[in-house]
């Protein structure tokens, strides 16, 4: 069988633009499921800090990311330099999906790709190691 | 500090072999709570899979078998990994630790700032130099390869979408501004439409966005002045200058916090000076 997808909750600490009941919703039941999980404060605020923790989280292997707009989460991880794979990623929008649905999916074991398609390579982005100086 | 030399800790709710599982109640509002102070958490339970380590330093925290927790120590890259036996704990003295904490890692204070910064997606960009052109701030550089970037998103002011509105491709997202397509959501051909239109709003309002903010300034300047009419043309400067933030959804705490006609004409020549620039070189690199 293969490996269950990872699963990162963001919990868009800084900012009230995912509804509080729904991200209380998914992260209790997260908490009551007995599976484990990565989550993050605010994805949005490790990806200005260019936190390295996110190409941790990016990581191999599929991953299932509870947040908002999938083109959002998309350029965030790779303005961080960490580049989400298309093919191995599934972001649930918190922003527009009810708790109970998004919950669903994460404990459903089945896992459905959705980052928008586009260029076929994020390494089309410039990385911050790739930084010109700003003068 | 920059926000790029800010340290980070990662908090690991451990509930595998060696530890007892945490009471429902217990494990959510220590969830909860390291999540509202800013911090990364894994709960790792031994079913499903989590990130592999990197160099984040590393507090584990679990109800231990026999509350002895395992030695922490230090990696040789300095991060650290230290346990915690919280047992018993209530939720406040949980809290306290994550407090605590935060203070011996210096990890950011949640809230001290928003993240608010633009975010383009590169599947839309054609790399035309508006929004560096447009950028009093300094927020827009180009890379090695005279691609747009996003260099200094520290410098970007909260609240403010404005060079999402001079992007003719709808390409610059803000993740948590309210609406769409700027938030993230899909673009639209209407959306489209309607970016390319308020970018014609601006360029109705006077076509030099900047000479209308510093317009604001001279009307600022000119509060005490008796002239009638000079007054009046002011108003009506002043109108449409709302329209134009209206257009761009500039907050007026932006409008208010820019700096003076003359830095604003200096910023701007440099800041076309760098698109043109980055222009000039892409085309060459191209050919
Ligand atoms: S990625 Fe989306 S959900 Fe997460 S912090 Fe940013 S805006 Fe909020
Ligand atoms: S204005 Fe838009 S399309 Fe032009 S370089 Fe900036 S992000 Fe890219």
């Amino acid at each position: 069988m293969a490996e269950p997808a990872r699963i990162l909750y963001c919990h868009c600490a800084h900012a009230q633009v995912v509804p509080r009941d729904v991200k209380e919703a998914v992260l209790r039941r997260l908490s009551d499921s007995g599976v484990s999980f990565e989550a993050a404060a605010d994805l949005c605020e490790m990806a200005a800090r260019n936190d390295p923790a996110l190409v941790r989280l990016a990581g191999e292997g599929c991953v299932q990311i509870a947040a908002c707009y999938p083109r959002a989460v998309k350029w965030l991880f790779a303005a961080a330099g960490a580049p989400l794979d298309p093919a191995r990623t599934q972001v649930l929008n918190m922003r527009t999906a009810p708790a109970e649905e998004i919950a669903a999916a994460l404990a459903s074991g089945t896992f459905t790709p959705n980052l928008p398609a586009g260029k076929p390579l994020p390494e089309d982005a410039p990385s911050p190691s790739k930084a010109a100086p700003a003068s | 500090m920059s926000l790029k030399d800010q340290s980070s800790l990662r908090i690991v709710v451990y509930e595998g072999a060696g530890a007892t599982p945490l009471g429902p109640e217990a494990r959510f509002e220590l969830l909860s709570a390291a999540l509202e102070r800013g911090f990364s958490v894994t709960r790792a339970t031994g079913r499903g899979s989590v990130s592999p380590s990197d160099r984040t330093s590393l507090l584990v925290v679990g109800a231990f078998d026999a509350g002895v927790p395992p030695a922490g120590g230090v990696g040789e890259d300095g991060s650290t990994v230290r346990f915690h036996d919280i047992a018993g704990m209530g939720g406040r003295a949980v809290a306290d630790l994550i407090d605590q904490a935060r203070s011996e890692s210096g990890a950011p204070v949640p809230g001290a700032w928003k993240p608010w910064f633009p975010v383009i997606d590169f599947d839309r960009c054609t790399n035309c130099m508006q929004c560096l052109s447009f950028c009093l701030f300094g927020v827009y550089g180009v890379d090695a390869g005279h691609k747009i970037q996003v260099q200094n998103n520290d410098n970007c002011k909260t609240n403010c979408p404005a060079c999402s509105r001079v992007c003719p491709e709808a390409a610059i997202m803000f993740p948590k501004y309210k609406a769409g397509p700027i938030n993230g959501d899909v673009v639209s051909d209407q959306d489209l439409q309607r970016e390319k239109m308020k970018v014609d709003i601006s360029g109705l309002l006077g076509g030099d966005v900047y000479s209308l903010l510093r317009e604001r300034s001279e009307r600022a300047k000119s509060r005490f002045s008796k002239e009638r009419d000079a007054d009046k043309a002011l108003t009506e400067r002043q109108k449409c200058l709302t329209k134009l933030a209206q257009a761009g959804d500039i907050p007026a705490e932006v409008l208010m916090s820019l700096p003076s006609p003359e830095e604003i004409a200096r910023r701007a020549e440099e800041a076309k000076a760098r698109a043109r620039d980055a222009l000039e070189a892409a085309g060459g690199s191209r050919t």
